[in-house]
C-alpha cells in the first residue's frame, strides 16, 4: 500500500512539475493539473493480489501487438524470451522482485540514531544553559548530616531506620 | 373466560398427545441452523466449477484468483488446473505464470507444497505449454 501511495504521489508530483513547466512557458495561463482517476482500474504489485485490475502496459508497440497475437496460438510454440516478454507486458515486478529486501531498515535505524543523538545534544545544552544548579540536598556532606540527624532523632526505633543502627558500637547492625 | 381456558387447555393437550410431524421438522431444522459447514470437497468443486465456466471473462478470472489467494489455504492442483485452463481460454499466458508464482508464495515456509503442485500439474502444464517461473528464470532476482 505504501509503495502504491508513493507511486501515486510520485506520478502526481511528476505531472505537477510538467504542468508547471508548461505553464511557465506560457506564463499567464492558469492550468489545472489533471488528477489520477481513482475510479479507473489501476495497476499495483502486491503479493496478495496476484492479478491486478489492469495490465502493466496498456499501449503496445507493433512488435508487442504481434506478440499478443502469437499468444493466441499454442503456447508451446512461444520461446522462453517471448514468454518473459508477455509476462512483463502484463506485470511490472515478479514475485521474486517484490520480495527482494529493500535495505530500508538501514535508513530507519540510521534515522533513529540520528534523532536520538540530536535529542542528546539538546539535553546536554539544557544541562549547561537551562537547568538551575543542583539543590544543596544532593551534596554528599548534606546527606551525611541528614543521616546523622535522623539517627540522633531515633527515627523509627522499633522496626525501621534507627532499629538497624547499633548506638553502642556506632555502626550499622 | 372459562371457555377460552378450556379451549386453550384442550388444544394444548391435543398438541401434546398428537405431535405434528411438520412442527417437528421445523424444530429439527432450527436445532441445526448454525450455518452449513462447507466441506473441503464442496469447496474444491465450487472453485473448479467457477474456473471451468466456458465463457469466463478476464475480470472473473482475476476476481476468482485474487479471492482464492486471499484465503488461508493453498489451492488444490485440480482447482489450479481449472484456473490455468481458464487462462488458456482467455489467451493470457502471463496470468498463468503469475498464478504459479502466487501459489508458490502462498505456500510460505512449507517448501514441499510447491513441488507437489508442479508435479501434479505437470501434464496440464505440458499440454498447455505453460512454463513454470523456474523454467523462465524469474523466480530469482
Amino acid at each position: 500500500m505504501l509503495r502504491l501511495t508513493s507511486g501515486r504521489l510520485g506520478s502526481l508530483l511528476a505531472r505537477r512539475t510538467s504542468v508547471m513547466s508548461a505553464s511557465s512557458s506560457r506564463m499567464a495561463s492558469h492550468e489545472v493539473s489533471d488528477t489520477v482517476d481513482m475510479s479507473r482500474p489501476m495497476y499495483c504489485d502486491r503479493l496478495d493480489i496476484p492479478l491486478p485490475d489492469k495490465p502493466y502496459r496498456d499501449v503496445l508497440t507493433d512488435a508487442e501487438e504481434s506478440l499478443k497475437q502469437k499468444e493466441k496460438g499454442p503456447w508451446s510454440q512461444l520461446s522462453r524470451e517471448e514468454k518473459i516478454a508477455l509476462y512483463r507486458l502484463s506485470f511490472c515486478q515478479t514475485y521474486a522482485e517484490m520480495k527482494k529486501p529493500t535495505g530500508e531498515w538501514k535508513t530507519v535505524i540510521g534515522g533513529i540514531f540520528f534523532f536520538v543523538g540530536f535529542t542528546g545534544l539538546v539535553v546536554w545544552w539544557q544541562r549547561i544553559y537551562v537547568y538551575p544548579p543542583r539543590p544543596r540536598t544532593f551534596d554528599p556532606e548534606w546527606q551525611a548530616m541528614q543521616l546523622q540527624r535522623m539517627l540522633d532523632m531515633r527515627v523509627n526505633p522499633i522496626q525501621g531506620f534507627s532499629a538497624k543502627w547499633d548506638y553502642e558500637k556506632g555502626q550499622w547492625k | 373466560m372459562f371457555r377460552v381456558a378450556v379451549r386453550l387447555s384442550v388444544s394444548g393437550v391435543r398438541g401434546l398427545t398428537r405431535p405434528q410431524p411438520r412442527c417437528q421438522a421445523v424444530l429439527a431444522s432450527r436445532c441445526y441452523s448454525h450455518g452449513k459447514q462447507e466441506t473441503d470437497e464442496e469447496f474444491d468443486a465450487r472453485w473448479i466449477t467457477y474456473f471451468n465456466k466456458p465463457d469466463i471473462d478476464a475480470w472473473e478470472l482475476r476476481k476468482g484468483m485474487n479471492t482464492l489467494i486471499g484465503y488461508d489455504l493453498v489451492p488444490e492442483p485440480k482447482i489450479l488446473e481449472a484456473a490455468l485452463r481458464a487462462c488458456r481460454r482467455l489467451n493470457d499466458l502471463a496470468s498463468a505464470i503469475r498464478i504459479l508464482e502466487a501459489v508458490k508464495d502462498k505456500a510460505g515456509p512449507h517448501k514441499d507444497i510447491y513441488p507437489y503442485l508442479i508435479q501434479e500439474l505437470r501434464p496440464a502444464l505440458q499440454e498447455l505449454g505453460i512454463s513454470t517461473p523456474e523454467e523462465l528464470g524469474i523466480d530469482k532476482v
